[in-house]
């Protein structure tokens, strides 16, 4: 098998176990959109305000989205002694990785979509501009599950894992939620011209975490 | 031919303490070597050293034909640890758990079923790890030992938790080692069933390879296996 074969047979692992287990569809979902509904709540009475802020709302959802996803990815790892079996398995540490990250990003795209339908529906934003849009939240969520893997991996031997993941990652990925929120903001407002210096920013964070992400994957992963 | 493992004056520390303190192994190609050894002697340890998953501080460690101080983990695909838990995945079937790790470890065509059939997993096959019973998950751990078709089997207490039928089938498998060139290294404490499967043994004591079975004991189980100790080479010389 060739690294993106051993990719996709570790993303494909993940993603059935997620359908099996259903905690994405269950839990991660569901969450997404109670906060999407807390925020509308909070923010009612300023309700003109709504429309502006949704998409700093949305993908603050989303990186909330991001630690649950990534930490479910390698709570499934810590089970059974998985992670050593993973060791063992003879897959190539990089492919370990894009496999990993992969399976993370299938899930925020799944968040995104549901999470898009809800900023529409509770948040009245009209989606202009749409090719912008959509890459930007194509790179953003590869950026995402890139970064979100490799700390994933950094945290996973560690009994604080579940606190300590957030305080690593959120600092991070503020890049991601400031060019995917500007870029937003821009293709809502039907100003296309303004989203692509975001889209780049995005696209260039999203293949420099991914290239870490498959140097640095296999020693974390032996060092977890 | 050069032996499958050799361990000269091998050194690992689990935070400061050392582990092994010292020790030397030679296993062949074939040879089923017996660990034995009181709680906290470091044949666990011994077994990880050897997959490649704790560290050697020194000493020198070859497995399989690779060093391990400078490459533990390219041997990995070559071999098989069963330790006390099963490495699979709870909300995977039988047969999906089996047929990862075949295919993690690049086999085309992995003999899924036979090694399926050969352990009474047949029928659990559509079942998910989360609900076998303990002795069930032991099968599997075997099953998936077994289809990586390794060259070295690396197992931890394997008789616990095992059924008069799975003992059988891991019985077989060790039985059948040497005429299949596969080594294996085996820790147990369950030394009536363990030595008569066994090769050779070895007692582990704080860390270090050393000491002899009485012969008499050893003879009630297995007349004519060779005694070597001390992590000696089978012809009884030693590094």
């Amino acid at each position: 098998m060739n690294l993106f074969q051993e990719a996709a047979l570790v993303a494909g692992k993940d993603l059935r176990i997620e359908a099996r287990s259903r905690v994405t569809a269950q839990q991660i979902l569901p969450f997404g959109l109670v906060v999407l509904l807390l925020f509308a709540f909070a923010l009612d009475p300023h309700r003109g305000d709504l429309t502006n802020v949704a998409p700093g709302l949305f993908w603050v959802t989303v990186l909330f989205g991001t630690l649950l996803a990534v930490g479910r990815a390698f709570s499934i790892e810590a089970e059974n002694g998985a992670r050593d079996g993973l060791r063992l398995s003879g897959l190539d540490s990089s492919a370990l990785f894009l496999g990993k990250a992969a399976a993370v990003a299938v899930e925020l795209a799944a968040l995104e979509a549901l999470l898009t339908v809800g900023v529409v529906i509770l948040f009245n934003v009209g989606l202009n501009g749409v090719a912008p849009l959509v890459l930007a939240t194509v790179a953003a969520t590869v950026g995402l599950a890139a970064t979100g893997t490799l700390y994933g991996v950094l945290a996973a031997g560690l009994r604080v894992r579940e606190t300590l993941l957030p305080v690593l990652l959120l600092p991070v990925v503020a890049p991601v939620l400031l060019g995917a929120t500007k870029a937003w903001e821009a293709s809502i407002s039907g100003v296309s011209g303004d989203a692509w210096p975001w889209v780049t920013l995005l696209g260039i964070f999203a293949v420099l975490f991914t290239g870490i992400g498959m140097l640095a994957f296999g020693p974390l992963l032996e060092e977890s | 031919m050069p032996p499958v493992v050799r361990l000269r004056s091998a050194v690992c520390l689990l935070g400061r303490f050392p582990a092994l303190a010292g020790v030397d192994l030679d296993v062949a190609e074939g040879e089923v070597v017996l660990l034995s050894g009181g709680n906290g002697a470091g044949k666990t340890t011994l077994l990880r050293l050897l997959a490649g998953l704790v560290p050697l501080r020194s000493g020198s460690a070859w497995v399989l034909g690779h060093d391990l101080a400078e490459d533990p983990k390219s041997h990995r695909r070559l071999l098989s640890l069963v330790g006390h838990e099963t490495g699979c995945y709870d909300d995977l079937t039988v047969a999906e758990n089996v047929r990862f790790a075949a295919r993690a470890a690049g086999a085309d065509a992995p003999p899924e079923q036979e090694v399926l059939q050969q352990f009474g997993l047949t029928p659990l096959c559509d079942v998910v790890h989360a609900r076998l019973s303990a002795g069930q998950r032991r099968r599997l751990a075997f099953a998936i030992a077994m289809v990586r078709t390794p060259q070295l089997l690396l197992l931890d207490e394997p008789h616990a938790g095992l059924d008069a039928e799975g003992r059988a089938a891991l019985d077989a498998v060790l039985a059948g080692s040497p005429s299949a060139g596969r080594s294996v290294v085996l820790v147990s404490h369950e030394l009536e069933r363990s030595r008569p499967l066994s090769s050779r043994e070895v007692v582990l004591t704080a860390g270090q390879a050393h000491g002899t079975l009485p012969d008499p004991e050893r003879a009630e189980t297995k007349d004519s296996r060779p005694t070597l100790a001390r992590g000696a080479t089978p012809s009884g010389s030693r590094a």
